[in-house]
């Protein structure tokens, strides 16, 4: 049943949905041809590229002058043109249906959630990555040879700061662990506005979920049954 | 025994199934779960469907949910006309294709606006925050331009020339923000017409008693009892807004 000309398909190998039809592919040796593109440089974005796709979107198959989008489709297009295992994309209705009800199902589960946790991360670190250049900033220029942000006594700057600086501890993150000056400069507020400065907390150590050694550091009793 | 479709017509994929049962005249036992009275909570519903959705289908002891699946599978059970879900490979995935989409595509948009309009203020009694139902309107708009633009362009109907699975998903979710009183064909020609062969092509009288519940919403949910949507209250508001 397969046609003379190998299949052509449009993927990124870094959207999960290229990879399954990538996988399909090779493993069952579909002829066919890799024709790759970089969402990162933007080549999903190209007047050519969205003359054949308008949604903008990977993977694209197209089989000879035949235009199919979405990897379910594009999967069970395959699995039923071409000679491969009866498994892939089984046959007797019940067992189709199976196959039916998860690939409907995965859109607004697997995919959706699991997407959601890569973009995420990927954002997370970059806000580390931010976050890092102020924190080495705090270090080398305010706190340089003096106690507080701003001199030898704590201002009004020290409680902006460090009120912004214990926020991620709400989401169980000490972003301070690797910058001992700084913790040495929280020590210090800390000490100069006494029980105010956990009172303050409070709320947000009732959210904190953390190892035991943080509770440590922060060398006071914080509210709550941690 | 003869089929059994567990389903409530103010869901869009239960309509669905149930236009498409009803114009082939596939014989099934209606079984209805009103989920605004929360009965798909219930233990008997538990057993047939664990994600406690609808719709699912008992045929025997083969248990079956998500529309797509189930439409499919009594297409293919019934033997019904070969337009509704072609046999032609290519034909197939262009039907599958929109299925595909449709998902995140303008489900979780028409869903969004129904309860952004309906069920949160009238219901719940939150007020929606301005920016959250533009926001949801303008993913909405967005998806309806892509339906005439893409999938319909110069067709009469999704796949070509005749109606199929994929017209009757797509019509049952674009009612869902007519059902909360907005006018979606309103200053869309295209849709219009589209919409208006679906309709004749599933015949008018089974479409309008598909949808006599969602249209009827507005008023109908004036007599909902506000306490069985407590419970899940803020996982609601967290996932719509």
């Amino acid at each position: 049943m397969a046609a003379g000309r190998p299949v052509q398909v449009y993927l990124d190998l870094l959207s999960q949905p290229c990879r399954a039809v990538y996988i399909l592919l090779t493993c069952t040796k579909i002829p066919h041809k890799v024709h790759a593109v970089a969402l990162r440089k933007g080549e999903h974005r190209t007047p050519e590229f969205t003359n054949m796709n308008l949604m903008q979107k990977v993977p694209v198959l197209v089989d000879s002058g035949f235009i199919l989008t979405e990897s379910d489709a594009i999967l069970k297009y395959l699995a039923t043109q071409y000679d491969v295992p009866e498994h892939w994309y089984p046959r007797q209705p019940q067992q189709r249906a199976r196959v039916d009800e998860y690939t409907a199902w995965h859109h607004t589960n697997t995919r959706a959630h699991a997407a959601k946790v890569f973009i995420l991360e990927v954002a997370l670190n970059n806000a580390l990555s931010n976050l890092k250049n102020t924190l080495d900033k705090l270090e080398t220029m305010f706190l340089r040879r003096q106690p507080f942000l701003c001199g030898d006594d704590i201002t009004v700057a020290d409680l902006l700061a460090i009120c912004e600086l214990m926020q991620p501890l709400g989401a169980g993150r000490d972003i301070l662990k690797d910058h001992p000056q700084l913790q040495r400069w929280r020590s210090r507020v800390q000490s100069a506005v006494g029980k105010s400065f956990d009172e303050a907390h409070a709320v947000l150590y009732l959210n904190i979920i953390h190892p035991p050694t943080l509770k440590n550091q922060l060398g006071s009793n914080p509210v709550g049954n941690l | 025994m003869a089929v059994e479709l567990f389903l409530d017509l103010f869901s869009q994929p239960c309509r669905a199934v149930y236009i498409f049962a009803k114009k082939n005249n596939i014989p099934f036992e209606f079984r209805r779960i009103s989920l605004m009275d929360g009965e798909h909570f219930g233990e008997e519903f538990g057993k047939i469907n664990l994600m406690r959705k609808v719709p699912a289908l008992r045929d025997g002891d083969f248990y079956l949910a998500e529309s797509i699946a189930i439409m499919i599978y009594l297409a293919e059970k019934f033997e019904t006309p070969d337009f509704w879900y072609p046999t032609d490979i290519r034909q197939r995935a262009r039907v599958n294709e929109y299925l595909s989409w449709q998902h995140q595509g303008i489900r979780t948009h028409s869903s969004k606006v129904f309860w952004l309009r309906v069920m949160i203020p009238m219901v719940m009694g939150v007020e929606v925050p301005k920016e959250k139902m533009d926001a949801a309107l303008e993913d909405l708009n967005s998806s309806l331009k892509l339906i005439e633009e893409k999938f319909l362009d110069d067709r009469p109907f999704i796949a070509g020339d005749q109606v199929s699975l994929a017209d009757i998903v797509a019509i049952v979710e674009i009612m869902q923000p007519v059902g909360s009183g907005l006018d979606v064909f309103q200053g869309r020609l295209k849709l219009s017409a589209w919409r208006d062969r679906v309709q004749a092509a599933i015949g008018k009288e089974l479409f309008d008693e598909a949808h006599q519940a969602i249209l009827g919403a507005q008023e109908n949910v004036k007599l909902l009892d506000p306490t069985v949507l407590q419970a899940s209250k803020s996982k609601i508001l967290r996932y719509f807004m």
